[in-house]
């Protein structure tokens, strides 16, 4: 398997879709090559921090206000 | 019994279903429930694409109200949170054409670029490096990162990624076809871990891996 041929199985590699047997090519690819296993942890990575950091959250507040503002255009038939 | 449960398992639907039904009989009660869980990923998904947090609450609430209006055309056949975030979609790029007054506005601008296709930062990253920054210092870097990749990318690298959409319903919600969104969501995933390598690399590489900041080999 060459680097290109692992980086067109990437995703399928990371989203855990990938046949038994192409993804024992692939793992020992990436036994082999140092690179190749960096780009796998590396974006493996960068998906879960997106995942599991909050970056554009609004206070509780502000959140019950919108809410209270659409619940009450709702019961008016909006 | 278990013809009970076969028969109840063949019909079984999402929860979601049950709620809208009782929307259209009338129950506002129920569209609170709905709205109560979704706002939040609706609220997300609009920052990220308007880029601007007035624009991103009102289409939560635009997004919210038109969904109740058209409930009824709700066919069923998506699932309804994948039918609200397509609302909130379309309603988060109105809102950016009239920011950009008689500019169009669309996900497929700006894919032009090759930038992230071939990884080129190839050091590994420290172990845990949101670690070494605070709370706030993480947001910033993980709000200036993605803001800086192509509309069409970062939709749905958040739509996929972010709010766990299937690649068919990311598909569906944006009016892509299933090679696009993956294309996209490859390109999408390799640009966001090359600029974010610049903060969360090692300092100090381990003897195996090559100088930082070399090319890359890959072939």
């Amino acid at each position: 398997m060459t680097c290109t041929e692992f980086l067109a199985l990437l995703d399928d590699l990371i989203d855990d879709s990938l046949a038994a047997q192409t993804r024992a090519e692939i793992e020992q690819h990436m036994h082999k090559c140092g690179h190749c296993e960096v780009i796998f942890n590396t974006t493996r990575k960068t998906i879960e921090i997106y995942r599991s950091h909050e970056i554009y959250d609004l206070p509780a507040g502000i959140m019950d206000r919108l809410h209270a503002a659409i619940m009450a255009r709702c019961k008016k038939g909006c | 019994m278990s013809t009970i449960q076969s028969i109840a398992g063949e019909n079984e639907q999402h929860p979601d279903v049950a709620l809208v039904d009782r929307v259209r009989a009338g129950d506002v009660a129920a569209y609170d429930t709905l709205v109560r869980k979704y706002e939040r990923q609706i609220f997300r998904i609009a920052q990220h694409i308007t880029q601007n947090r007035e624009d991103a609450e009102d289409v939560m609430q635009d997004a919210f109200l038109k969904a109740y209006e058209k409930l009824e055309q709700f066919q069923g056949n998506s699932k309804f949170y994948t039918w609200l975030v397509r609302i909130a979609v379309n309603e988060s790029l109105m809102r950016l054409r009239k920011r950009r007054t008689g500019k169009m506005v669309s996900i497929d601008e700006d894919l032009e670029t090759e930038e992230g296709s071939v990884p080129r930062d190839l050091a590994d990253w420290a172990p845990d490096p949101e670690q070494n920054y605070n709370q706030s210092e993480l947001a910033e870097i993980l709000r200036k990162t993605i803001q800086g990749l192509p509309q069409g990318f970062r939709v749905v690298f958040v739509l996929r990624d972010v709010e766990g959409l299937s690649t068919e319903e990311t598909a569906e919600t944006l009016g892509l076809s299933v090679p696009a969104v993956k294309s996209r969501l490859l390109r999408a995933r390799l640009q966001l871990r090359e600029r974010l390598s610049r903060y969360f690399r090692m300092k100090s590489p381990p003897s195996r891996r090559r100088k930082e900041g070399v090319k890359s080999d890959v072939h």
